[in-house]
């Protein structure tokens, strides 16, 4: 089965119904994909495919089938990544760093005007223990404005 | 050169945890490696009649008798099994391992292995159990004095329920087997706590023992003792395959078998004069520990130590004890039993205000310990005691005095609470750790080599922080070796706030010894001339701190950090839905290291609290975690997170480094108590959390029942 | 832990006229789409069903329409679709704000609103908005195509009028006349499973619907009776006692599903005219 990662086509030799999760971490080696839950709830395992951000837990290799797929390693090809690793990193975003990668791809398709609210709504999905959020908030956001600046 | 400390230097970790690059325990394998599974009880009580094991070859199965020492995990007491024998304590109580080349072979194991079992009648309520873990006594003054010479008593008993850690990495570990040896890779807190327990189990010299700390997905005390038994685990699979074993839990055995918080049920008993002063408090305080002791004794000394919260008074009677019940072991978690008593001291302040008609602020003004006042177990405090200027600067910020009356009569409420947190561990427990730390010299700088482990809060950033200033170098020039027991000393564990006060005091100590060797070198130059060398330090008490545990009384912390907690919050009067407005959070907290990693901790903290206060509830069934899902064990979400104010103060400690004390653990002392008075405020007479919108539909429907909605106790 | 995926199979039909078939000749196969509840159930071995057709890539079932005033919506239409639709946005803005508070951004990027239906549970965000709007849904075997008020779509717990060979291809929704309410009432405010849901409409006609309260979604009849008579709250809510049956679970309890529900009816009331 042929699928783009991170820009480079890979064919991977697994089952249809193999959780993409699985696929990334096992079959292309990507271990940055994290697994919180196994059931969609909590967002660690976040990727974009063909731009739209899903639980890579819930899918089905079968779906990202000749699809692009963007995990945390190509993060830096979505528009705001480069600078939303580094607003995670500046910011305090990123504390034990396992709900990261979700967040940052979650993240990744919020444009420059996006409001607080905004950027809840897209970060929904994603569970952080740590840092309650605030941190989150303002990465996020200090990227956004970093996005917008360039 | 510009100071590191109390500078938001870049974290050592950053780049690697937001590119992917960071290694977590299930990002691992090793050649050869198996994946392993544990075969768990399905009753809460009973005996264990026979295993029956329909499974092939390819399996390795291991059980009681497979563990080459004595069977229990090494922690306080030995009452613990690896792996049960005849009787069961607890649901989900570990019986059998198996494991298997292809994880997947090990889905249905749990149809293929039966258990047979007698059961036995389970006993879920603390207060008839009648094995005890833990008793302890408190006693200042003369309490019968106290009450003689008070014009009130008011009493309260205020019940808090278990709390699940709830780290986004689950456990997991990896054991390697060697030549009469074992290592162990995995997600945890105290490498040296696992070392002891495979020591112990595996009957192997510690040489022999080997663990080394992987990136860790956040602890917060879940990853404190409980990693010793799935280490032990993996290490008893490993040894018999001969081959590494891989263990990660999911996320349901996780919530299943792992430790939660204590539950809590505490009474007060207060004399108070017309005037506010508070005379005399009794406290009896009960902590269910579940099946086995693990660390409840010393869950129960800390929660005893805080029980009369930051205030003065003189005759104080204090009892604790920690309660054997037939549910999963309750272990660390953030606070360790602070959370639960200064709940219910600051719950029960509140009443008092309500019945004194003295307002919340006033009646803490009064009352809050001073700089030279002692402490329940008679500690005398130092000009660092900061009770009261938290509390001034939170009741400012937030405008609590205005929005007190201005909310009165509807459907919000505004509520605080005051709170402190002692540093490091529990009376003379620093003293029988003797933690050491090493600094070792480098080509460009000096290498950090402490057993404390980074699990999100930072701890290699901050350490480094503080070695460089020590030592007069750049923070680049630090670097932090892993937290391996082939390299690193026992620092001990990585817990109770010790990490940036006990440790990082042992570091700076060693960076100065480096400097005073050093002379006029920089290390490079040192380095070229002379070499590599090491510099060790170990823990000494600062002078004067006295502690008997006997009397349990004395000096029980080195220093505290305190702190006061505003939240206002609404309730829906259709769905009884509460949404925190705001939440202002004033901490003290001495020299802030790294003030945005301080901040973070203290954010992180308060919303895990706001969490123990509304929504976290552990549902158990028949001794069982009822609601063992992310989607039914609810934490907030990014849409949940509270609007947080935050204020850091700093009142240095001399015996810190740089004046730095604890920070980790302090920020969940008070949310569910501010919650609890802020709901009060509004009408609800709750106490018990969580307060969730069931309990608040039945504290109404009790009030309105009574005739009048009543604002009083 | 995730169940084995060799011990599955997947049909993978290139359009709807193949997928038709072969339900036709293997009724025995699930049909999956965006699979967010179908992965849960293998995950905690729920699920036993081993055996899916996957209908993810059937643009036929795509879309959304409104047609001689009826307004259709394609049963892989997935919520953010929904949500970004303005012609849902104008006509059923209840389906929207339900649609909102499925799970996370990730959940509605991926769920739909067909398998909402399928999945039959009680606590399905989308059903009683459905209900109230008074939905239609358009089920289709390889023989035909035939449509089902969604009054009568649900015969029990998780069970449905829907035959093994036939796929939910649309949901229909006549013209709405009157204001249209929604109300969630989960644990949290994202990633919620409700404890209590309702949806209505005001106007002309006077629909009202619970879900979360019964082994399917309630069409509280009598207490839209109650109320479109002139009668008093308080009776509206006496009525609705009789409707719906709530239980305690892992997430609430009967009792406050009871009360909650009857608040929300005079929610309802006051907030509409």
């Amino acid at each position: 089965m042929k699928l783009t990662v991170n820009g480079k086509t890979r064919t991977v030799t697994a089952h249809p119904m193999k959780r993409l999760l699985d696929v990334l971490r096992e079959d292309c080696g990507l271990t940055g994909t994290k697994e919180g839950c196994g059931e969609g709830e909590c967002g660690a395992c976040t990727v974009l495919i063909d731009g739209v951000a899903v639980d890579s837990c819930i899918v089905p290799l079968a779906h990202a089938e000749g699809r692009k797929v963007i995990t945390i390693e190509g993060a830096t090809a979505t528009r705001t990544g480069k600078a939303l690793q580094d607003a995670f990193v500046v910011h305090g975003g990123a504390q034990c760093g396992i709900c990261t990668p979700g967040m940052i791809l979650a993240a990744a398709r919020l444009k420059p005007g996006a409001s607080e609210h905004d950027i809840k709504v897209a970060l929904a999905g994603n569970l952080c223990r740590c840092t309650g959020y605030p941190a989150i908030f303002r990465s996020v956001k200090s990227a956004l404005k970093r996005g917008r600046a360039r | 050169m510009a100071r590191a400390v109390g500078r938001n230097v870049r974290r050592k970790d950053g780049d690697a945890k937001v590119t992917g690059a960071a290694k977590y325990i299930d990002d691992l394998t090793f050649p050869g490696m198996m994946y392993g599974a544990t075969i768990r009880s399905t009753i809460p009580r009973g005996t264990i009649a026979a295993r029956h094991v329909a499974l092939t070859d390819d399996f390795v199965i291991a059980d009681h008798r497979d563990i080459p020492g004595p069977n229990y995990v090494a922690l306080i007491d030995p009452d613990q099994p690896c792996l049960a024998v005849d009787h069961i304590r607890h649901f989900a109580e570990p019986i059998l391992l198996v494991a298997h080349a292809d994880k997947h072979a090990l889905i249905d194991v749990h149809q293929r292995v039966t258990i047979e079992t007698r059961a036995l009648t389970p006993n879920y309520d603390p207060e008839t159990s009648e094995a005890c873990f833990k008793r302890i006594s408190i006693d200042k003054g003369q309490i019968d004095f106290g009450f003689q010479i008070s014009d009130f008593v008011i009493d309260g008993e205020y019940r808090t329920g278990h709390q699940e850690q709830l780290y986004i990495e689950t456990n997991g570990v990896i054991a390697v087997p060697g030549d009469g040896a074992m290592t162990v890779y995995g997600s945890l807190q105290c490498p040296y706590y696992v070392h002891k327990a495979l020591v112990v189990l595996l009957k192997l010299p510690p040489e022999k023992v080997r663990v080394v700390q992987t990136e860790t997905g956040g602890g917060f005390g879940g990853k404190e003792e409980y990693p010793s038994m799935l280490a032990c685990h993996a290490a008893i699979l490993a040894r018999k395959a001969k081959r590494p074993v891989k263990m990660i839990y999911d996320r349901v055995e996780d919530l299943l078998a792992t430790t939660k918080r204590h539950p809590s049920i505490v009474r007060h008993r207060t004399g108070l004069k017309r005037d506010g002063r508070i005379t005399a408090m009794d406290v009896d305080v009960i902590m269910d520990g579940g099946a086995y002791a693990t660390l409840s004794a010393v869950v129960l000394s800390r929660g005893v130590i805080h029980a009369t919260g930051p205030y003065r008074c003189d005759h104080v009677r204090i009892r604790g004890r920690a309660m054997m019940t037939h549910t999963p072991p309750n272990g660390a978690f953030r606070g360790f039993g602070a959370p639960q008593t200064q709940f219910a001291i600051e719950a029960h302040i509140d009443r008092i205000s309500d019945r004194l008609g003295i307002d919340p602020v006033t009646l803490r003004e009064i009352n809050a310990l001073r700089p030279g006042d002692t402490t329940a177990t008679g500690q005398k405090l130092g000009k660092d005691a900061s009770a009261l200027p938290v509390l001034r600067d939170a009741v400012k910020r937030s405008r609590f005095t205005q929005k007190r009356k201005k909310l009165k009569g509807t459907n919000r409420g505004i509520g605080l609470s005051l709170f402190f947190h002692g540093s490091g561990f529990t009376g003379g427990g620093e003293v029988k750790l003797a933690s050491k730390a090493s600094l070792e010299l480098t080509a460009t700088g000096a290498k950090i080599l402490v057993a404390s482990t980074e699990i999100g809060q930072g701890t290699r950033t901050m350490h480094a922080q503080i070695v460089a200033d020590a030592l007069g170098v750049p923070f680049d020039a630090i670097d932090v070796h892993e937290a391996d027991t082939a390299f690193v000393p026992d620092s001990g564990p990585t817990v109770a706030s010790r990490t940036c006060m006990i440790v990082g005091k042992l570091l700076e100590r060693c960076a100065r010894d480096m400097r005073k060797r050093l002379g006029k070198l920089t290390p490079a130059q040192y380095y070229k001339k002379h070499g590599s060398f090491t510099v060790t330090s170990q823990y000494e008490p600062p002078p004067g701190l006295q502690w008997s545990d006997d009397t349990y009384a004395g000096d029980a912390y080195g220093s505290y950090a305190w702190g006061c907690n505003v939240v206002e919050l609404e309730v829906d009067p259709v769905t009884f839905e509460v949404t925190p407005i705001n939440v202002t959070a004033v901490a003290e907290i001495g020299q802030a290291i790294h003030p945005m990693m301080a901040i973070g901790q203290i954010e992180g903290g308060t919303a895990q609290g706001i969490g123990y206060a509304l929504t976290e509830e552990v549902v158990m069934k028949d001794g069982r975690m009822a609601n063992a899902q992310l989607t039914n064990y609810i934490i907030p979400t990014p849409l949940d997170a509270a609007p947080m104010d935050i204020g850091v103060m700093a009142r240095p400690y001399q015996h810190g480094p740089f004046g730095a004390k604890g920070v980790g653990e302090m920020p969940i002392d008070g949310p569910a108590p501010a919650v609890i008075n802020a709901l009060r405020h509004c009408g609800f007479d709750v106490r018990s959390i969580p307060a969730t919108p069931e309990r608040l539909m039945s504290a109404f429907a009790r009030e309105n029942s009574a005739g009048r909605r009543r604002r009083t106790p | 832990m995730p169940a084995n995926p060799t011990s599955l199979s997947l049909e993978r039909p290139a359009s709807l006229k193949a997928a038709l078939s072969m339900l036709a000749a293997d009724p025995a196969l699930t049909p999956i789409a965006g699979c967010t509840d179908v992965y849960v159930g293998l995950q905690f071995g729920t699920l036993t069903e081993r055996r899916f057709i996957d209908l993810w890539d059937l643009k036929e079932l795509r879309g959304i329409s409104v047609d001689r005033d009826v307004l259709r919506i394609g049963a892989l239409t997935t919520y953010t679709a929904i949500i970004q639709s303005t012609i849902v946005q104008k006509r059923l803005p209840m389906l929207v704000a339900a649609s909102r508070e499925v799970g996370g951004a990730q959940i509605q990027n991926r769920g739909t609103l067909g398998g909402n239906v399928a999945n039959a549970s009680p606590a399905g965000d989308t059903l009683p908005v459905l209900a109230a709007a008074n939905a239609r849904i358009v089920l289709r075997n390889h023989k035909g195509t035939r449509t089902v008020a969604f009054d009568s779509f649900y015969t029990g717990y998780r069970k449905s009028v829907r035959q093994p060979d036939e796929l939910i291809v649309a949901i229909e929704m006549p013209r709405i006349d009157g204001q249209q309410w929604w109300r969630k009432v989960g644990t949290r405010r994202a990633q919620a499973i409700s404890k209590i849901m309702m949806a209505a409409v005001r106007g002309r006609d006077l629909r009202i619907a619970f879900g979360s309260v019964a082994p399917t979604v309630v069409l509280a009849a009598k207490a839209a009776a109650v109320l479109r008579g002139g009668g008093s709250i308080a009776d509206a809510q006496a009525a609705l006692e009789t409707e719906i049956a709530p239980i305690d679970d892992v997430r609430s309890t009967g009792e406050y599903r009871m009360k909650v529900a009857a608040n929300l009816l005079a929610q309802f009331w006051n907030e509409t005219r």
